[in-house]
């Protein structure tokens, strides 16, 4: 008995460019590269019972308060959002050796202070400006010293430290206050 | 001598499709590699805050994502204020024992980077948001990031 060779049959591989463009629409559709932005926080751990929290010189404390209303109190002065970038510039610099001001960059401190029923978009904005004040000047001292923008020095190397051991960002978080004793889950 | 014949061809050249799948395919890994399935449905409407000084998160893997905001459906949830984890709605007190399941599900070696994305909705009240930070301090889950759009805040 003679053996036939059979030839294996070839498959049409023209369609598969249509299941891979399938495929790939799905895809596309169901993709979001939007990365998660946000404002980056550190809590402070919770005190021991029988520790009492550091005691800290007034004068470099910059007070910060949001009413109920979401207006700003900074160092018991009204004040705009849009004037707070520059005072915490200024507090943290103290280029004019104010004794009510910071004594030097690294002891500032940024007490901020909302009232429960103050909103989280006001609590973000203040958040935001403390943190370019700080960006800013951060920037400046980088310029100033090496010739770069702050956020192109390689994170962790020394030249990074330096800066950021120069202007230590400091907010403090104090508890609310339930001033106008309103419910907070309305 | 060698002739050399010139084919003087009429009408338009097709183009030869043969690597169109491997040009396919290649997007297909690329998307199929940067898709990241939704997986658990927001039940809160929430309309973050904006900030021009954002941070990128940068490992995805040790987030934990907890969501305050008010209910989309106020017929079934009522009108108040909620934080969703995961599924469903809870109340503060439950927040602990979620961070303790959540540092579980992420490798030993970045549980000191683990951090809670809040989104939260840029007209809830601080006080809700002060005593989930405070629950958070108690687990000991200190690394927090704001979730926010980028744009220029003040104009908010």
């Amino acid at each position: 008995m003679p053996r036939t060779r059979r030839s294996i049959p070839e498959i049409n591989a023209g369609s598969m460019a249509d299941i891979a463009f399938l495929l790939l629409i799905f895809f596309l559709v169901t993709t979001s590269i939007d990365g998660d932005k946000g404002i980056a926080i550190k809590l402070p751990p919770k005190l021991p019972k029988n520790q009492s929290p550091p005691v800290i010189n007034q004068r470099n404390v910059l007070e910060v308060l949001i009413n109920d209303q979401d207006e700003l109190l900074v160092e018991n002065e009204w004040i705009k959002i849009e004037q707070l970038c520059a005072i915490t510039k200024e507090f943290i610099l103290n280029p004019n050796q104010r004794i009510d001001y910071s004594e030097s960059p690294q002891l500032a401190v940024i007490s901020l202070k909302n009232d429960r029923s103050s909103s989280f978009g006001a609590y973000i904005l203040v958040q935001n400006e403390l943190k370019r004040a700080y960006n800013e000047l951060r920037d400046e001292m980088s310029l100033k010293l090496y010739g770069k923008h702050f956020k192109d020095l390689i994170k962790g190397s020394s030249e990074d430290q330096n800066i950021l051991d120069k202007y230590p960002q400091k907010i403090s978080e104090a508890e609310p206050e339930n001033i106008s004793q309103e419910n907070q889950y309305k | 001598m060698a002739k050399f014949k010139r084919s003087i061809q009429v009408g338009s050249q097709s183009i030869n499709t043969a690597s169109l799948p491997d040009i396919v395919f290649m997007l297909l890994f690329f998307f199929m590699v940067v898709t990241k399935m939704k997986d658990s449905e927001l039940k809160l409407n929430i309309s973050v805050p904006l900030a021009s000084e954002a941070t990128k998160l940068e490992n995805k893997q040790v987030v934990s994502y907890l969501y305050i905001g008010k209910p989309k459906r106020p017929d079934l949830y009522g009108s108040a204020t909620r934080i969703q984890l995961n599924d469903d709605f809870k109340d503060p007190e439950n927040i602990p024992k979620w961070i303790s399941e959540e540092k579980e599900r992420i490798p030993a070696a970045y549980v000191n980077l683990f951090t809670v994305s809040i989104r939260a909705d840029k007209n809830i009240k601080m006080g809700i948001l002060n005593d989930v930070k405070s629950k958070l301090r108690e687990a000991n889950a200190l690394k927090i990031v704001y979730s926010t759009n980028v744009g220029k805040s003040i104009t908010n």
